[in-house]
Order: structure tokens, then C-alpha cells, then sequence
């Protein structure tokens, strides 16, 4: 460990001494220019934000916000071409790899809130969601309450399990949780009835519904674990250089009606790889988000006009 | 019990399972034994080198590698590589690196502990005579080794390394704690896809028995081959 | 080095509610103890009936114990839990299936079963391995003697084979420790598991993998301290084994 103390003192000193000069690169887009290549982790089965389609190829609405920031990197870095390397990531991975170098930006559903925001930062806002359960209709689970004793999922490494986690003790409901690796496998726990519940954010949970065997069987609960909050993509701390250049492209894109076109293409119509169409109108916090982006992990600070 | 089973779903992801998957675990398989051979080969001669530091080293590394569970290592290099070689080539930023080389690290740094024991019992299974002789005829410990003892090390040693690799081979299944796709993983993505668990799991399971039953037999008669009588 | 350390993450309370991060790992640590102990002996008692059927004169005897070490040891142990935990409700008829899934401490069982059955094998290998290193006079002596199979087998093979397999059986008593981390796969929050939780939880990622790495060794050194002690107190004097 004394070796990362030095290289990190070290760092710190090469660091001072590069800022002196304005002009020079530093951090991820440094790294960028000399490797000429961008990574962007991206999910498995976050749909629309960031799955994989039939080809195994990453796809989604996130996806295509994080091209867009590519684009505005490059421009801004003034390179003939850009790598762009994709990486998969879970709810698990996505920090620590963020952290470690192997992503430069997470490209998915990701909860923008103040404790994550301690070791990695977030760009403008993308979307808005809550923390709700699905269950099959059978299991006639309609509020929290109904968990009693009862086996739920989540995803490990996600702020629902953490506020399933935090509810089972506080509501003292004695619920065994499950976690599971990826949201895949936590609805298919559903589906096979091992779990009477999964918890997730309420727009992942409608859209494994939709695309699922038997959308009929289920039902999305009402009662919400949280408030509406945030997802942002994710890109690492300390780095303001880099943070300007994605803050400017995002808020480009959702200022001007592309924002709004980008969410119609994954909301509202038939998106792969089975042309499902979620249906999803725009929210009026939404819509208000995209005029004026903001990074606030406060849900509070999410309201309408 | 099997009428509603759909085993159709192998026939469609025959190709991402054996292209993707298991050229990703056959490759690290291979990979991961050669590496894991020669460091551990290298391990075991730091033991028995008679140097004592340099024995310590090496026990303390292969006794840390055998207590700790092979997960809680993968965990710990998928983490930690970039660091490591950001220390190692100096660099200003943790180096990237992806899920097959974080991998291929992990088992090669792990196997070699297993491995150096084996080739330490290998080395010391040598007649004394024979680096004696060497010894004798000029030769330095180098050439000795490389001339002498580890020839024959090796070649008595063969069917242990052998089952050690089908070992390894096995295990590397273990790295879908992280979602790297392997031939498990592949399996697994395909199961929850298609909401298909039984038939991809079955299908897995019996296609890594063929492959170690197979193995395991080749090992077999290797070893009635190669019965060396002193 | 963009990482921020925090070594007072394991006085903090974790968002489960049950005290600290440390009383997190602490009963990951219980649960790996608890599985690698039911997982063990299951292990030991399928693992000698196993091995010694395969030293057995009878060739059906033979045959099945051939085939019982084969099955458990050419499959990997993540897939053999997989058979176990997903696969083996689903082809069981609906209402046993539908029991066993939801089974509470489901995870568990499933571990020490499938953990336990895995390193039977290995176990029997070693047991078969012992019995026949023992000199041949023993069995005809005994049968001499008017013992029937199963007496000379209780009486005086099976207690000089297993204080002779006494140090392999330590190792394949660690290997079954090791082998519970596996178990994380399907649910089981044991040791590693809880580690892995805390790092989701509080992003310190090497603290949490150190804290566990550490307990793990602690482990080990028990166990093989305790194994030693074993190995003296039944030691017969006067056997190669014994001192």
C-alpha cells in the first residue's frame, strides 16, 4: 500500500505542476487524446436505456445520449477519428470499473443520488423514476406491507435493494431478500416464482413486463419504495475538464428538440429486439428537466413548471 | 415431465455458445495453464533455491493463494489490475484493461500457486544423483535446471499438471460471478433471455462433463504410457 | 490513485439495519462456518460409504462407486449448484417444485447439499486411496480371524485408512470452506458474499475484500491447528503415521 501512497503523492504533485499551464489536457481527456480510444460501460438488460439486442449488440436510449457525448469529445479534443470500446457492466461493477479506469463513462439507468456522488460524478439528468415492485397478480400482493415474510429480489449493487434493505428493517418486515446478479435474472426469480417480488425502478419494471412471456400475469405495485429520482450517467470524480465537455453536450442535446426526439424513439414507439412500444409519455418533470438540465441528486429539485 | 421442454433453444444459440463462449473459456483454459506453469515453475524454484528470503516469499505467496477461495480472488483482481498496472508501467491513470485479461491474471497468479507445488514435488522427486552429475560435468545451476531437472520434473509430473489443467478448465466458470461471458455465462444469458433455465443448464452441465470425462480419460491413459520404472 | 480509503467503514452502520459493517461479515462468516460444517459431513459420510465400495471384491460395487466419483468430479461445483438450485424444481412434479422454491433458507440447503455431494467424491477418492495403501495382510488376517466383510472393514481397515488420510482430509475440509463461496451464486450471503454487499453498499471496495481475505486466513489457521491437534490425540504410537 505504500506504493499507492507514493505513486498517489506523486500524482498529486504532477497534478499541480500540469494545472499551471491552462491549456493542457488532463485526466480522461489526456487519456483520451493519447490513447485515441473512448470506453463506455454499458448493461445487459436495462431496457431501453442500455441492453443488448438480438446481435449482441448495446443498444438504448442512454446509448444514445453517450454517442452523442462522444461526438461533442471529439469535436472538442479535435481528432480525425475516435475509438469508441464498449465494456458490459452490472449494477455491481459499474463504479468500482468507473473508478478503476476500464470505463470512461456508464452509459445506463443509473440512480443519481449524494452518497454515490462521494466517489463518482454525474452528468445531466436523463430520466426519472421511482422504486415500485412487480409480482404476479396471483400472489395478490398490492402494498409493501403484503412483503411480510415473504422471499422479494433486487438487483445487488442498486439503490432499490439498499431501500429494500433499509424498509425490510425499519417496517421490521421480516422479507428474505434475494439479490440478484442483473435484472434478467432477478425478474426470471419472478417469473419461476422463487421471488413473489422484485424490486427495481419503475420504468425497468414495465419494460421487462412488456417484453416477458405472459405481460398479463403481472402487476406493477403503486406503492413506491422512494420519490421520483434521477438517473444520470456516470463519469468520474475530480475531473472538471472532462465533466464540462459532457455537461455542455448533454445539455446541448436535451435543450434543443433532439432530447425530446431521442425519448420518443425509445418511449413511444417499437423499439428492438422485439418492436415492443412501451408507451411512456414524456412526464411533465421531464419535460422540464430537458429545458433546464440539471446534475442535482435531489428528487425534490425534479418539479414541473 | 420433459413434454413442455424446449430444447430447440440449444439448436439456436449452438453458434454464441461454442463461438463465443467456449473459445473464451478453452482460450483462458489454455492461456491460464501455460502462464500458470511457468510462474509457478518459477515459484517452486524460488523454495527450493536455499536462499531463505526468497523461500519465504515464495511460501508465504503459494500458502496466501491455497487459503483464500478462488472467488473472493477473482473479485479482488478484477478490481485491483488496472491499479497494479498503473504501478507497474508508471502510468498516470489506472491502466484498462478487459474481462479476459483481468481474468487471464486472476488464474494465472492463482494456479501458479497449485502449480509450483506440483512441480516443487516434481523437482524433489529427482534423484539427488542427477543434479549431482550435472553439477559435475560443469554445468551451471541454470543449465542444470533446464537441461536436467526440469525435463524430467515435468515429464513425471505430466498427468498431476494434466488433472490440475481440467481443474482449471472447470473453474473457470467461476468467473460469471463478474457476468464475463463465459461458456457458463453464455449459457446462463441465454437461459434468462428465453426463460429457458433447465434445458441451457443441462446442456452446459453435460457438455462440460463430455469435456472433462474426455480429458480425464486421455489423462488416464497418458499416464499407463509414460509409467516410468526407476 | 482515484480511490478514497476509509478504514472506519466497519464501525459504520450498515443499511440492513443489523449493527455495523463488521457484524455484516462477521455472520457472513458464521454462515460459511455452518455450510462448510453440513456441507462436510455429508461429504464424509457419502464420500466413505463411496470409497469403499470401490475397494470392495464385488464388481457392481465397483462400477457404481466409479461412476458416483465420475459424475461429481467432471462437472464444475457453480454447475452442479445450478443443477441443484434451478433446474431440479423445475422437472420435479409443480407442488414439490413449487415447495422447494420457496423453502426459506432455501440457498442453504441447497449449498451444503450440493457443496457436500461435490466434495464426496473427492473424499471417497481419498478414503479408497487410504484403505488401499494399507498392507493386505490386514483384510486376509481379519478374515482369518472369522470377521465378515463389514466387520473388518469397521473394526480394522476403516480406523487405520482414516488416520491415515487424516492430512488430506484437512486439505479437502479447507477446500470445502473455499468451496462455499461459490454458494454466492445462488443467494447464499456468506462471507464473501457479505463482502461483496458491503462493497456494493459503501464503495470501498478493498477495505471490504481485505477485511474478508483476512478472516479467511484466520480460518485456515484454525482450522489447521485444530487438525493437527486431532491428528496427534489419534495417533496410534508406533504406526508410520502415528509419532
Amino acid at each position: 500500500m505504500k506504493y499507492f501512497r507514493m505513486m498517489g503523492l506523486a500524482l498529486a504533485a504532477a497534478f499541480c505542476a500540469g494545472q499551471a499551464n491552462a491549456q493542457e489536457l488532463t485526466g480522461t481527456l489526456k487519456n483520451i487524446k493519447e490513447t485515441g480510444a473512448i470506453t463506455l460501460g454499458h448493461r445487459d438488460s436495462s431496457i431501453p436505456f442500455s441492453y443488448l439486442d438480438d446481435n449482441q449488440k448495446p443498444i438504448g436510449f442512454a446509448m444514445d445520449i453517450c454517442y452523442k457525448i462522444v461526438d461533442a469529445v471529439k469535436k472538442e479534443l479535435k481528432l480525425d477519428k475516435l475509438e469508441v470500446k464498449l465494456n458490459p457492466v452490472t449494477s455491481s461493477t459499474r463504479i468500482p470499473l468507473l473508478a478503476n479506469g476500464t470505463i470512461d463513462l456508464e452509459c445506463g439507468s443509473t440512480t443519481n443520488n449524494a452518497e454515490r456522488q462521494k466517489q463518482i460524478s454525474f452528468t445531466n439528468t436523463h430520466f426519472l423514476t421511482a422504486s415500485r415492485f412487480v409480482s404476479k397478480k396471483s400472489s395478490k400482493i398490492n402494498s409493501i406491507d403484503d412483503l411480510k415474510g415473504k422471499p422479494v429480489v433486487s438487483t445487488s449493487g442498486t439503490t432499490n435493494i439498499k431501500q429494500l434493505t433499509e424498509a425490510n428493517a425499519a417496517r421490521n418486515l421480516g422479507v428474505s431478500i434475494i439479490p440478484a446478479k442483473d435484472h434478467a435474472e432477478a425478474f426470471l426469480m419472478v417469473e419461476t416464482d422463487r421471488a413473489v417480488a422484485f424490486v427495481m425502478d419503475d420504468i425497468l419494471l414495465a419494460s421487462l413486463v412488456a417484453g416477458s412471456k405472459e405481460p398479463d400475469a403481472y402487476v406493477i405495485s403503486k406503492d413506491a419504495f422512494s420519490k421520483p429520482e434521477p438517473y444520470g450517467i456516470m463519469l468520474r470524480k475530480d475531473d472538471p475538464a472532462f465533466k464540462k465537455v459532457v455537461d455542455g453536450a448533454t445539455a446541448a442535446l436535451y435543450q434543443s428538440g433532439e432530447g425530446q426526439k431521442l425519448y420518443d424513439k425509445w418511449f413511444m414507439q417499437k423499439i428492438p429486439p422485439k418492436g415492443l412500444n412501451l408507451n411512456a409519455p414524456i412526464s411533465p418533470e421531464m419535460k422540464h428537466e430537458f429545458a433546464h438540465p440539471s446534475d442535482s441528486p435531489d428528487p425534490d429539485s425534479y418539479k414541473a413548471m | 415431465m420433459f413434454a413442455n421442454f424446449d430444447f430447440d433453444v440449444i439448436r439456436r444459440s449452438l453458434g454464441y455458445l461454442f463461438l463465443d463462449g467456449m473459445t473464451f473459456t478453452l482460450t483462458l483454459t489454455g492461456m491460464a495453464a501455460l502462464g500458470g506453469l511457468i510462474f509457478g515453475t518459477l515459484i517452486a524454484l524460488m523454495r527450493l533455491s536455499g536462499l531463505k528470503l526468497l523461500g519465504r516469499i515464495a511460501g508465504l505467496y503459494v500458502d496466501l493463494m491455497r487459503s483464500l477461495p478462488l472467488v473472493l480472488v477473482i473479485f479482488w483482481f478484477y478490481f485491483l489490475v488496472p491499479y497494479i498496472g498503473q504501478w507497474l508501467t508508471g502510468s498516470s491513470r489506472p491502466i484498462r484493461v478487459g474481462a479476459f485479461t483481468s481474468s487471464l491474471v486472476t488464474f494465472i497468479m492463482f494456479e501458479a500457486a497449485y502449480f509450483s507445488e506440483i512441480m516443487r514435488a516434481g523437482i524433489q522427486s529427482i534423484p539427488k544423483g542427477q543434479p549431482m552429475a550435472a553439477q559435475a560435468l560443469g554445468l551451471t545451476y541454470g543449465q542444470t535446471m533446464r537441461y536436467v531437472v526440469l525435463p524430467q520434473a515435468f515429464r513425471n509430473m505430466l498427468p498431476v499438471l494434466l488433472t490440475q489443467t481440467i481443474v482449471l478448465f472447470q473453474d473457470t466458470s467461476l468467473v460469471y460471478v463478474l457476468s464475463i461471458p463465459d461458456f457458463l455465462g453464455a449459457a446462463s444469458k441465454v437461459a434468462q433471455r428465453d426463460g429457458r433455465l433447465v434445458e441451457m443448464y443441462l446442456f452446459a452441465a453435460a457438455v462440460y462433463f463430455a469435456i472433462s470425462c474426455a480429458a480425464s480419460f486421455g489423462v488416464r491413459r497418458l499416464q499407463a504410457r509414460i509409467a516410468y520404472v526407476h | 490513485m482515484n480511490y478514497h480509503w476509509n478504514w472506519r467503514i466497519f464501525w459504520e452502520p450498515a443499511p440492513s439495519g443489523t449493527g455495523t459493517y463488521l457484524d455484516m461479515l462477521l455472520a457472513g462468516l458464521v454462515l460459511t462456518i455452518e455450510t462448510a460444517i453440513c456441507a462436510w459431513v455429508i461429504a464424509l459420510v457419502f464420500g466413505s460409504v463411496v470409497g469403499v465400495l470401490r475397494t470392495l471384491p464385488s464388481k457392481t460395487a465397483f462400477r457404481v462407486g466409479f461412476a458416483y466419483v465420475e459424475f461429481f468430479r467432471n462437472m464444475p461445483l457453480l454447475v452442479q449448484l445450478f443443477l441443484w438450485f434451478f433446474v431440479l424444481p423445475e422437472i420435479l412434479p409443480a407442488s414439490w417444485g413449487l415447495w422447494l422454491k420457496q423453502m426459506s433458507n432455501a440457498p442453504f440447503y441447497t449449498a451444503a447439499i450440493g457443496i457436500g455431494l461435490f466434495m464426496s467424491a473427492r473424499v471417497a477418492e481419498q478414503t479408497r486411496a487410504g484403505i488401499g495403501s494399507l498392507p493386505r495382510g490386514q483384510m486376509l488376517a481379519a478374515t482369518a480371524l472369522g470377521l465378515t466383510t463389514a466387520q473388518a472393514y469397521r473394526y480394522v481397515l476403516l480406523p487405520m485408512a482414516f488416520r491415515i488420510i487424516l492430512p488430506p482430509l484437512t486439505s479437502e475440509f479447507l477446500n470445502t470452506i473455499k468451496n462455499t463461496s461459490v454458494a454466492i451464486t445462488i443467494g447464499l450471503i456468506e462471507l464473501t458474499g457479505e463482502a461483496r454487499a458491503m462493497q456494493e453498499f459503501s464503495f470501498q471496495v478493498f477495505e471490504a475484500f481485505t477485511a474478508a481475505t483476512v478472516l479467511y486466513l484466520l480460518i485456515n489457521i484454525v482450522v489447521v491447528t485444530a487438525m493437527r491437534l486431532l491428528e496427534r490425540g489419534v495417533a496410534v504410537p508406533g504406526y508410520i503415521s502415528g509419532k
